[in-house]
C-alpha cells in the first residue's frame, strides 16, 4: 500500500507506536540481567535477545517517521510515559529470573504471531520489515519454550516458581491484546487482521504448550485482561524505568553518538 | 544498604554486611563441545565451548556464543565428555623421521610435467 488516507494513516501509526513501544520497554527491561544472568552463557542470550527486541523497535519507529513522526532517538527518549502506548506487562520491574521468562515465553510468541500477521500487511513497508524479524523471533520463541520446558520439569521448586509466575502474568499478558480506537480500519485496509484475531492465534499456540508442561491457567471467565497500557495509562514502574533509558540522552539530546 | 552507580544493584537494597558466600568449585553445568558449519557441505569446525545442563541449552547458547556474527548454516555441540583425546604425552607419536619425506606429498614434483601436458593438449 504506498497510499493511506488520513484515517488509515493514523491507525497505522497507533498500531507502530504500540509495537515498537512494548519492543522498545520490553527490551530495556530485560537488558537490567545484562551481568545479573543466572549464568554466563544465558546472560549473553538473553541480553542480545534484549538488543535484538530495541532494534527491533528503532526499526518500527523509522517506520513512524516515514509517516510524518518524530525520528527514532527523539520517539524513543523524550516522551513522557503518558505517551507511550506500550502495555503494562512489558514494565513491570524483571523481578526473579522466572518472571522474567514467563514474561519472555508469553510476550515472545504473541510477537512471533504478530509479526506472521503482519508479513501479509497491504502496508508493504511493514511487511517487508517483520520479514526479516522472523529468523529472531523464532530464535527468541525457541529460548523461551526450551526454559519453560525444562523449568516445568525440573523440580518442584522449579515447576511452582513458573506456576505462580505464570499466574502473575497471565491477565498482564491478556493486556497485549486491548483493543485500539483503528481495529476496523485496520482490517478493512488490509494492515493488519486486529487483536482479536492476534489472541487467538496466540492462545491456539501458547496454551497448548503449557498443558503439555503441566501448568495452569485458570478458566475463561475469569480471564481479567490488564488493560490501558495503548491508551497511555501506566503503572507507577514505567516513568522510573523512562528516567534511567533515557538519562544520557537528555544529558545532552542534541549530541552526535 | 549497598550505594551502586549501578542502580539496579542500589534496588537490590542488599546488607552492607551481606557475607556472598563463593560458588564451589565446579558448582556449574558441565561443557559442551561446539561445532560451527558455515556453508551446507562444508565441515564443522570446532569453536569453542558452554556450558549447560542438556544438549537442547546448549545448543540455544551455542548459538548466541558462536552465531552471533558472520554466516552459518549449522551448529553440532557434543558433551565434552564424550570426546575421546590422545595424550599430550603421547603426542611423539605425531613425529615422523626425516628419511620418510618420501610421504609427505608436498615433496612430489610433478607440477611440471602436468604443466607441459596441459601445454601439450591446450588445456588451461
Amino acid at each position: 500500500m504506498d497510499f493511506f488516507n488520513e484515517q488509515q494513516v493514523l491507525a497505522a501509526k497507533e498500531l507502530l507506536y504500540k509495537i515498537a513501544d512494548d519492543h522498545l520497554i520490553l527490551g530495556h527491561r530485560n537488558s537490567e540481567w545484562t551481568g545479573l544472568g543466572p549464568l554466563l552463557e544465558e546472560d549473553i542470550a538473553f541480553s542480545s535477545m534484549a538488543q535484538d527486541k530495541i532494534g527491533q523497535s528503532e526499526h518500527l519507529y523509522n517506520l513512524l517517521h516515514d509517516l510524518g513522526e518524530a525520528d527514532a532517538d527523539t520517539v524513543a527518549f523524550t516522551r513522557n510515559k503518558g505517551q507511550f502506548h506500550c502495555c503494562q506487562m512489558v514494565e513491570l520491574p524483571i523481578g526473579t529470573y522466572d518472571f522474567s521468562l514467563v514474561r519472555h515465553f508469553l510476550f515472545d510468541f504473541a510477537a512471533a504471531v504478530r509479526f506472521d500477521l503482519l508479513a501479509e500487511s497491504s502496508y508493504e513497508n511493514l511487511a517487508k520489515i517483520v520479514k526479516k524479524y522472523r529468523g529472531e523471533v523464532k530464535y527468541h520463541t525457541m529460548h523461551a519454550n526450551t526454559w519453560m520446558m525444562q523449568l516445568s520439569a525440573a523440580n518442584e521448586e522449579s515447576h511452582t516458581r513458573i506456576q505462580n509466575s505464570l499466574n502473575e502474568l497471565w491477565n498482564q499478558a491478556l493486556g497485549m491484546f486491548e483493543e485500539g480506537p483503528y481495529e476496523g480500519i485496520l482490517k478493512e485496509s488490509g494492515i493488519f487482521l486486529g487483536e482479536k484475531v492476534l489472541k487467538e492465534r496466540w492462545l491456539s499456540v501458547v496454551l497448548p504448550l503449557l498443558e503439555k508442561y503441566g501448568l495452569t491457567v485458570s478458566a475463561v471467565n475469569y480471564w481479567k485482561p490488564v488493560n490501558g497500557g495503548r491508551a497511555g495509562q501506566h503503572t507507577e514502574h514505567l516513568q522510573p524505568l523512562l528516567d534511567e533509558m533515557c538519562e544520557v540522552f537528555s544529558t545532552d539530546p542534541s549530541a552526535e553518538w | 544498604m549497598i550505594e551502586s552507580l549501578d542502580p539496579r544493584i542500589t534496588r537490590e537494597e542488599i546488607d552492607e554486611n551481606s557475607v556472598f558466600s563463593d560458588l564451589k568449585e565446579l558448582d556449574q553445568f558441565e561443557t559442551y563441545e561446539v561445532f560451527h558449519q558455515k556453508k551446507r557441505g562444508q565441515q564443522h569446525s570446532h569453536v569453542g565451548i558452554v556450558h549447560a545442563p542438556n544438549a537442547e541449552m546448549a545448543l540455544l547458547y551455542a548459538k548466541e556464543q558462536f552465531a552471533r556474527r558472520g554466516q552459518t548454516c549449522n551448529l553440532w555441540v557434543v558433551k565434552t565428555q564424550h570426546v575421546f583425546a590422545t595424550d599430550y604425552d603421547d603426542s611423539d607419536i605425531f613425529e615422523t623421521t626425516e628419511e620418510k619425506i618420501y610421504r609427505d606429498p608436498g615433496t612430489y614434483k610433478v607440477m611440471d610435467r602436468i604443466k607441459a601436458y596441459k601445454e601439450k593438449n591446450n588445456l588451461s
